[in-house]
C-alpha cells in the first residue's frame, strides 16, 4: 500500500525509552481518573445509584411509615440512616461488576502486563465507587431533609455516619472483588448480589427495630454487622453515638479486609 | 546471534488439557517472528507465557535474558502485549485510553497527553480521538489497541492474531504498521491462523500444533521441506470433484492434496507431467480455473506436516 493511505509520520513510532515506572500512588490516582471518566461517559450507570434509593425512601416513608413508625415524619427519623446504609451497601456490588467486565474485556491483561504496582486497578476502582457512594448519600440525605428528616447530630453527625458507612462499604467491596474475579459474567455478579445482599440488609434493623422479630431471628439480626452499622449511623446522625456499635463496625470491617483483600489480590495475580 | 526469546521444553497444562507440550523456540532480536497454527494449537498460550501472564507448568523461557517466572517484573518493563480482543476501555475515548496507558507507564500528565495525540496521528485516528472506543470499527479498535502497546517502545511486541476479523484494507494497514514497528528496532512476535499473513510478514516462523513446534524456519525453508513444485487448480464446477480426483489419481498416484472443496494442490516433479494432467482434465471436459504451477503455499506445508488442512481446523 502507498504511504498516503496510512496518515501520520513514522516518527511517532520511534519511541523514547521507557520512563521510570509509575509510583503506586500515581497509578492508583490515574485509575481513579479512569473510573471518573467512565461515569462521565456512561452516566446511565448512576441510574441505579440514584433512582433506587429515592424510590425506597419514598416508598417506605409514605407507604409503610405510618404503620411502622406512627407517622411518615416520625418514621423517617428512624428510616433514613438505615436507607443510607442499605443503599451504599448495595452499590458495593458494582465494584465486582466493574472488575468482572474489565477482566472479560481483556483490560486486566493489559494492566497486568504493565510495570506498575499491581493492586492499583483494584484501588482505582474503589475510588470511583467513592464518587458513587457520595452521589447516593447526598441524594438520600437531601431528599430526607425535604421529607422532614431532622438529624439532631447536625451536619457533623451526618458526615460521621456517612464516613462510617464508607468504612464498611470499602471492606465489603473486597468480597465483591473476589466474586467479580471468580465468576464468568457481570450478570452472574448481579445474581450473586441478590442472594447475598437481600438477607444481609433486610435481616437487620434497617427498616424496623428488633422488638417485633421472633427470638431466633433476633439473635441472628443482632449479630449482623449491618445492624451494628445502622445503629451506629442512627446514633451519629441523631447525636447519641453508640461507641460499642462504632467499634463493632470497625472490627468487622478490619476482619473482612484482613481475610478478603489478600485473597482478592492473589486472585488478581492468578492466571486466567 | 542475539536471541530476544529462548524457550526450552515449555509445558503448560490447564487441568487435564495440555496446552503446551514442550515448546522450544529461539527468536532473534529485531525480527518479525510468526507463530502459526490452527485454533487451540497453543499459540496464544505461548505468548501469554512469554508476556508473563501465565506461568509455565514446566520448562524455561528467557525473554531478553530474563526468566519469565523469576524476573517477571523486568520482563514486563520491556515487552508489550496486544491481546486477541481489544484490551482498551470501550467507555473511554481513544485519546483517554492512550493517556491512561501512558500515565501507567510513568509519563507525566502533560507528556501522556502529548504522546496520546502523537500516536493517534500516527495511527490515523486523530479524527476519532474524542469518540468512545465502542463506536470504533474493528480496524480502528485494532489500531488503538496496538497504539496502546507502543506508548513507549517495547523491546518486544507480542501481537495475538492482530488481523483476525479485519477487512482486507484494515489488514493491510495493520501489516504496514507491524513492518514499521519492526523497522524501528522492535522485535515483533505475532500469532496468526492465516498462512498468508505469516508468509507476508514474518522472516521466520514456527508452526505449532497440539502444543508443539512441528516446523520452524523461514517461509522458504518450510516450503522447500515439502519439496518440489505444486500444481494448484480449482474446478469450475465443484460437482466434478470425484471425476477430477479419479483422473489425478490415475496419473499421479496418491499425491493429491485436497486444498479445499473445489481446490487441488498436487505435487509435481516436472512441468510435462503438469501439462499432461491439465490436458487429460480438458479432454474429460473437467473445467479448470485459477491454475498455477509454483512453490507450495503454507497451506500445503501445513497439510504435509499435520496431514490435515489448516483452514478446516481453524474454522472449527
Amino acid at each position: 500500500m502507498s504511504a498516503g493511505e496510512m496518515p501520520g509520520e513514522t516518527d511517532a513510532l520511534v519511541m523514547r525509552a521507557r520512563p521510570r515506572p509509575v509510583s503506586a500512588l500515581a497509578a492508583t490516582a490515574t485509575l481513579a481518573w479512569r473510573a471518573m471518566l467512565k461515569i462521565k461517559h456512561v452516566p446511565f450507570q448512576l441510574f441505579d445509584v440514584t433512582i433506587t434509593p429515592i424510590m425506597f425512601t419514598l416508598l417506605f416513608t409514605y407507604i409503610f411509615g405510618g404503620a411502622l413508625g406512627g407517622s411518615p415524619r416520625t418514621y423517617i427519623q428512624f428510616l433514613l440512616p438505615g436507607i443510607l446504609v442499605q443503599t451504599i451497601l448495595f452499590i458495593t456490588v458494582y465494584t465486582g461488576v466493574g472488575i468482572n467486565t474489565d477482566i472479560q474485556k481483556g483490560l486486566y491483561d493489559r494492566f497486568r502486563s504493565l510495570p506498575m504496582w499491581q493492586p492499583a486497578p483494584v484501588l482505582g476502582a474503589l475510588a470511583g465507587d467513592l464518587f458513587r457512594y457520595s452521589v447516593a448519600a447526598a441524594l438520600i440525605i437531601g431528599l430526607g431533609l425535604m421529607l422532614g428528616f431532622r438529624p439532631a447530630g447536625g451536619a457533623v453527625g451526618v458526615l460521621l455516619a456517612f464516613g462510617l458507612v464508607l468504612v464498611f462499604a470499602f471492606a465489603l467491596s473486597w468480597i465483591w472483588i473476589i466474586i467479580g474475579m471468580k465468576v464468568k459474567t457481570p450478570e452472574s455478579v448481579m445474581t450473586a448480589s441478590f442472594a447475598f445482599m437481600m438477607p444481609l440488609t433486610f435481616a437487620s434493623n434497617v427498616f424496623v427495630g428488633l422488638d417485633t422479630m421472633p427470638g431466633w431471628l433476633r439473635a441472628v439480626v443482632r449479630h449482623n454487622p449491618v445492624t451494628h452499622l445502622t445503629t451506629a449511623s442512627r446514633g451519629l446522625m441523631h447525636g447519641h453515638p453508640v461507641a460499642a456499635d462504632v467499634a463493632w463496625v470497625f472490627a468487622a470491617s478490619a476482619a473482612i479486609v484482613a481475610v478478603a483483600a489478600p485473597i482478592a489480590l492473589r486472585l488478581y495475580h492468578q492466571e486466567r | 546471534m542475539t536471541s530476544a526469546i529462548e524457550t526450552a521444553g515449555l509445558v503448560k497444562t490447564f487441568g487435564d488439557t495440555r496446552a503446551l507440550d514442550g515448546v522450544d523456540l529461539a527468536i532473534r532480536s529485531r525480527s518479525i517472528y510468526g507463530l502459526l497454527g490452527p485454533n487451540g494449537a497453543g499459540k496464544t498460550t505461548t505468548i501469554r507465557v512469554l508476556a508473563t501472564l501465565l506461568r509455565p507448568t514446566r520448562g524455561r523461557a528467557l525473554v531478553l535474558g530474563h526468566d519469565v517466572v523469576t524476573d517477571a517484573a523486568l520482563v514486563r518493563r520491556q515487552v508489550s502485549l496486544t491481546g486477541q480482543y481489544a484490551s482498551v476501555d470501550e467507555d473511554l475515548t481513544g485519546h483517554e485510553n492512550l493517556v491512561l496507558v501512558s500515565r501507567l507507564l510513568g509519563l507525566s500528565w502533560g507528556d501522556a497527553r502529548a504522546r496520546a495525540a502523537e500516536l493517534l496521528g500516527a495511527f490515523g485516528l486523530s479524527d476519532a480521538a474524542g469518540k468512545q472506543v465502542r463506536t470504533y470499527s474493528g480496524g480502528m479498535r485494532r489500531r488503538i489497541d496496538i497504539a496502546a502497546s507502543l506508548v513507549t517502545r517495547p523491546e518486544i511486541l507480542f501481537l495475538d492474531e492482530p488481523t483476525t476479523g479485519l477487512d482486507p484494507r484494515s489488514r493491510n494497514q495493520v501489516w504496514e504498521l507491524v513492518r514499521r514497528i519492526a523497522s524501528d528496532g522492535t522485535t515483533v512476535v505475532l500469532t496468526t491462523q492465516y498462512l498468508e499473513e505469516a508468509d507476508r510478514l514474518a522472516e521466520r516462523m514456527a508452526v505449532i500444533d497440539h502444543g508443539r513446534v512441528i516446523a520452524e524456519g523461514t517461509s522458504r525453508d518450510l516450503k522447500s521441506s515439502v519439496g518440489t513444485n505444486t500444481l494448484h487448480f480449482r474446478l469450475a464446477n465443484p460437482g466434478q470433484h470425484a471425476e477430477a480426483r479419479a483422473i489425478v489419481g490415475e496419473l499421479m498416484g496418491d499425491g493429491t492434496l485436497p486444498a479445499g472443496e473445489a481446490g487441488f494442490a498436487i505435487k509435481v516433479t516436472d512441468a510435462a507431467l503438469a501439462a499432461e494432467l491439465l490436458g487429460r482434465l480438458a479432454r474429460a471436459q473437467v473445467g479448470v480455473v485459477d491454475f498455477s504451477l509454483g512453490a507450495p503455499s503454507l497451506d500445503d506445508v501445513f497439510f504435509a506436516l499435520t496431514g490435515r488442512p489448516a483452514e478446516k481446523e481453524s474454522a472449527a
